[in-house]
């Protein structure tokens, strides 16, 4: 069953560019026009589990219930150049990923590689309605976060490979992805790690309006998984972001799977969505394998945290293709379930929907991935040329104010010694 | 509270003179006889009146001659200054940076509405608002993290644990977080918090309210960890740590917050990285932080008496360690004591005993002794209390045993 309200028909104008000038919402302002989908989780078992998402009808229909009359366009959810938007963002995600995967397993990237495969439409739906001066937080599956948010794949893969042209001159890696320029904070390895960050970004937010006076609508994004969901440091920023009414939406990017620990086998009551209410702010649980439907809640819930209302939680019931991480062999999963969620491919689904409403034709899409092919490959040229880094980049960056280092027993500064600069000195 | 913490050195003991010059030590008979004229009494209870101390010509308050303003005089003999206790000058630090800078804020459990739960922010929220200073609910790891992305963002949060054992509720985000974003990010973020609050042995407080951090959060690559054991100078570290674009972490003892000092009206700052001179001697370096300064003065009036000439350093800055003034006097004086509330294990003492060993082990005359806290939970009673922390007739003897 699709969500609460895809069976509405009022169009939506959002614009991408700008704020979101969005007419008040339809639906009762309070928040409980909110708590959560219908839908509810009845069989306690992963082997079953299949078998509930097979009762459900497939988003490609769920999408279409909302085109009721396909004379008058602006009942589309999107409009063509919205469309072609959303198309790019999800195969250079899905290009850029698999590409990925092929350079590790040639010995271009090492270490934990984690890769987004599938989860497309969660990314695509939310960071692509956000302007550059919001802010994403992430976990280690960011690639396609940063991707989306405006870093440049050539920065991603650089970083990947361990280059100084890396986004974060190679130090961080595939689980730290940072960008001061796209606002992206990261990149945590431990999960739950960035969800305080992300509440910091939106508490200065509400900072810069109320205490000094800017004008600042800038919102927060926190992405994070089932398995994250259990973590006190979840439970504890849902309730300060609730209490101090701070323009931050949590998106559940609720694969059922934390590396091989089935969802159900892990938590007390698997609705994630139903833990929001229980802080004060609206759940809502959306089917995340569908751009469009994850775009439409996300609308409201940019537009709530713009208004000053406070913060929603959405949790996306999404799946990945691949395992956890390159080096999880992935024999947990059963084929059945993997089947199906495959034929639920978020891109497969935009792609129809594209054609089908006539906003556009086989060769545009066809055109679009080839360019995003070249990119991806511009990309590795690029990371592949660049220098790695040299031995003078180890002893930067650790402070800020490179005095930290102290005071050696010459009375200079450690970082005046010239070989700070070259990373041979004493620290 | 009417215990006075006078050492040998009376008023000295507590203002940061630092003098170079070694004509000084001439006078050093007459502080003997200048102690016992002081109102000493060392009981147990720490208190809070210091007594004002006599003249002094003005001195030179740097070991090292950096910066212009630490110069400021802190003697209050040439200048006026007022009195206050040490918490009202962590708060008056606190509130000037906050007048300065707009993005200065404070955030911690009962800092707004309660005032803080040692007074340190007392009146703040009345004066800048409750979002400024903000009381938060008791979720050390998300607050501190809270502050870490508010940091990232722009604001210069100061963080307060109510009590520094709170603190290894959120190590995960000051470890992680606080210390390695800003290589992680490849420098394109910066965290400038303040973390802040009280520590050490207390009065019967018992095991979990005990606590020093400081050998736990020592190996964080990429903060900076600073002591401050007077009200001259935990002002001066509030104000140099708010200002700094490092994450800085300051250790307050739960026990110096009534001790009293007159402290210059201009501004001032305290350096980061640097160690205060305590008292200047010839016969043995004793190299103390916090709390244990004060147990180190006592036991210093003692050796005085005795003839010794302890040279008494406050190292202050516990990462990185100040190597040129701790040097300086090892070079002079070819022995070292240390004397910390830390625990023995793993403790700052045991990374310093490792850092002089290394860079000055020509110079030292007899292997460096160090005297910790036991490795015992603080316990309840106070005579067990007492014994797991170092007395002043310990480092007496230890001094006594070193010079021989």
């Amino acid at each position: 069953m699709a969500t609460s309200f895809s069976s509405a028909t009022i169009p939506l104008h959002g614009s991408q560019e700008n704020r979101l000038l969005l007419p008040p919402i339809r639906l009762a302002p309070s928040s409980s026009s909110f708590l959560g989908s219908t839908r509810s989780l009845t069989i306690p078992s992963s082997r079953r589990l299949y078998h509930a998402h097979a009762a459900r009808r497939s988003p490609v229909v769920g999408v279409q219930e909302v085109v009721k009359d396909k004379k008058i366009t602006n009942t589309l959810l999107i409009t063509k150049e919205e469309g072609l938007v959303l198309y790019e963002d999800m195969i250079l995600g899905r290009s850029f990923e698999d590409m990925c995967a092929q350079m590790y397993y040639r010995g271009k990237m090492f270490g934990f590689v984690h890769l987004y495969n599938g989860q497309e439409a969660v990314s695509t739906g939310f960071i692509k309605l956000l302007t550059q001066s919001d802010s994403v937080v992430s976990t280690y599956r960011d690639h396609v976060h940063a991707l989306s948010k405006g870093v440049s794949a050539r920065a991603v893969m650089s970083e990947l490979f361990g280059k100084v042209t890396g986004c974060c001159r190679g130090q961080g890696g595939s689980m730290h992805m940072f960008s001061k320029e796209h606002n992206v904070l990261g990149g945590f390895a431990f999960i739950g790690e960035g969800i305080p960050v992300a509440t910091g970004a939106a508490f200065t937010s509400k900072y810069k309006r109320e205490v000094l006076k800017q004008d600042c609508e800038d919102v927060t994004i926190a992405f994070f998984g089932d398995g994250t969901c259990n973590n006190g440091q979840f439970y504890e920023c849902l309730n300060m972001a609730a209490l101090y009414k701070l323009p931050i939406i949590f998106v559940v990017e609720n694969n059922l799977w934390a590396i091989g620990m089935s969802h159900l086998r892990s938590t007390s009551d698997p609705e994630i969505w139903k833990k929001g209410p229980a802080f004060g702010m609206p759940g809502v649980h959306v089917d995340g394998m569908d751009v469009l439907k994850v775009r439409e809640v996300a609308k409201e819930a940019v537009t709530r945290a713009r208004r000053g209302e406070g913060p929603t939680l959405v949790e996306c019931e999404t799946y990945r293709f691949r395992g956890h991480s390159l080096a999880d062999p992935d024999e947990l999963r059963d084929a059945a379930e993997k089947a199906k969620y495959a034929a639920r491919d978020p891109i497969t689904a935009l792609k129809k929907y594209l054609v089908e409403n006539k906003l556009a034709n086989e060769a545009e899409l066809k055109s679009i991935e080839k360019k995003i092919d070249e990119l991806v490959e511009e990309a590795v040229e690029f990371a592949d040329a660049s220098p790695q880094p040299g031995r003078s980049q180890l002893l930067e960056n650790v402070f800020a104010d490179p005095k930290g280092f102290g005071i050696g027993p010459d009375g200079r500064y450690r970082c005046e010694d010239p070989k700070f600069t070259e990373g041979t000195a004493q620290v | 509270m009417s215990a006075i913490l006078q050492g040998g050195v009376a008023s000295t003991a507590l203002s940061p003179f630092k003098t170079t010059d070694s004509n000084k030590l001439v006078t050093a008979p007459s502080r003997s006889s200048l102690s016992v004229r002081s109102r000493s009494d060392w009981s147990k209870s720490f208190g809070s009146r210091l007594i004002a101390r006599r003249s002094q010509p003005p001195l030179i308050p740097n070991a090292v001659a950096t910066k212009k303003t630490d110069n400021a005089e802190s003697s209050t003999s040439s200048k006026s200054g007022h009195e206050l206790l040490l918490f009202e000058a962590l708060q008056e630090g606190l509130e000037e940076e906050m007048d300065r800078d707009p993005h200065v804020c404070v955030m911690g459990e009962d800092v707004g509405h309660y005032g803080g739960s040692y007074k340190v922010t007392k009146g703040l929220a009345d004066k800048f608002g409750d979002l400024r200073v903000l009381d938060t609910p008791i979720c050390e790891n998300a607050f501190t993290g809270m502050g870490i992305g508010a940091a990232m963002t722009g604001l210069r949060p100061v963080i307060e644990g109510m009590n520094m054992g709170f603190l290894l509720l959120a190590f995960n985000q000051i470890s992680n977080n606080c210390g390695m974003l800003h290589y992680t990010s490849g420098g394109q973020f910066t965290i400038p918090v303040v973390i802040r609050g009280p520590g050490g042995v207390g009065r019967q407080l018992g095991a979990e309210h005990s606590q020093r951090l400081e050998s736990y959060f020592q190996s964080i690559p990429g903060i900076q960890m600073v002591a401050c054991s007077t009200p001259y100078n935990a002002k001066g570290l509030m104000k140099a740590a708010i200002r700094s674009e490092n994450p800085v972490i300051l250790f307050e003892h739960v026990l110096l917050y009534n001790l009293k000092e007159s402290i210059p009206d201009e501004e001032y700052i305290c350096n980061l990285e640097e160690a205060e001179m305590v008292r200047p001697g010839e016969h043995i370096t004793i190299l103390t932080y916090s709390r244990m300064r004060y147990h180190v003065m006592q036991a210093a009036k003692t050796l005085v008496n005795k003839g010794y000439d302890p040279e008494v350093i406050d190292i202050r800055s516990l990462k990185p360690f100040d190597l040129y003034t701790i040097g300086n006097s090892v070079k002079k004086t070819h022995r070292v004591l240390i004397v910390e509330e830390c625990m023995r294990t793993g403790g700052i003492g045991a990374s310093l005993t490792a850092a002089i060993n290394e860079n000055f082990h020509d110079y030292l005359d007899a292997p460096v002794m160090c005297l910790s806290s036991q490795d015992v939970p603080t316990p309840y009673a106070g005579t067990l209390e007492e014994w797991t922390v170092v007395q002043p007739a310990q480092i007496v003897t230890a001094v006594e045993q070193l010079c021989q």
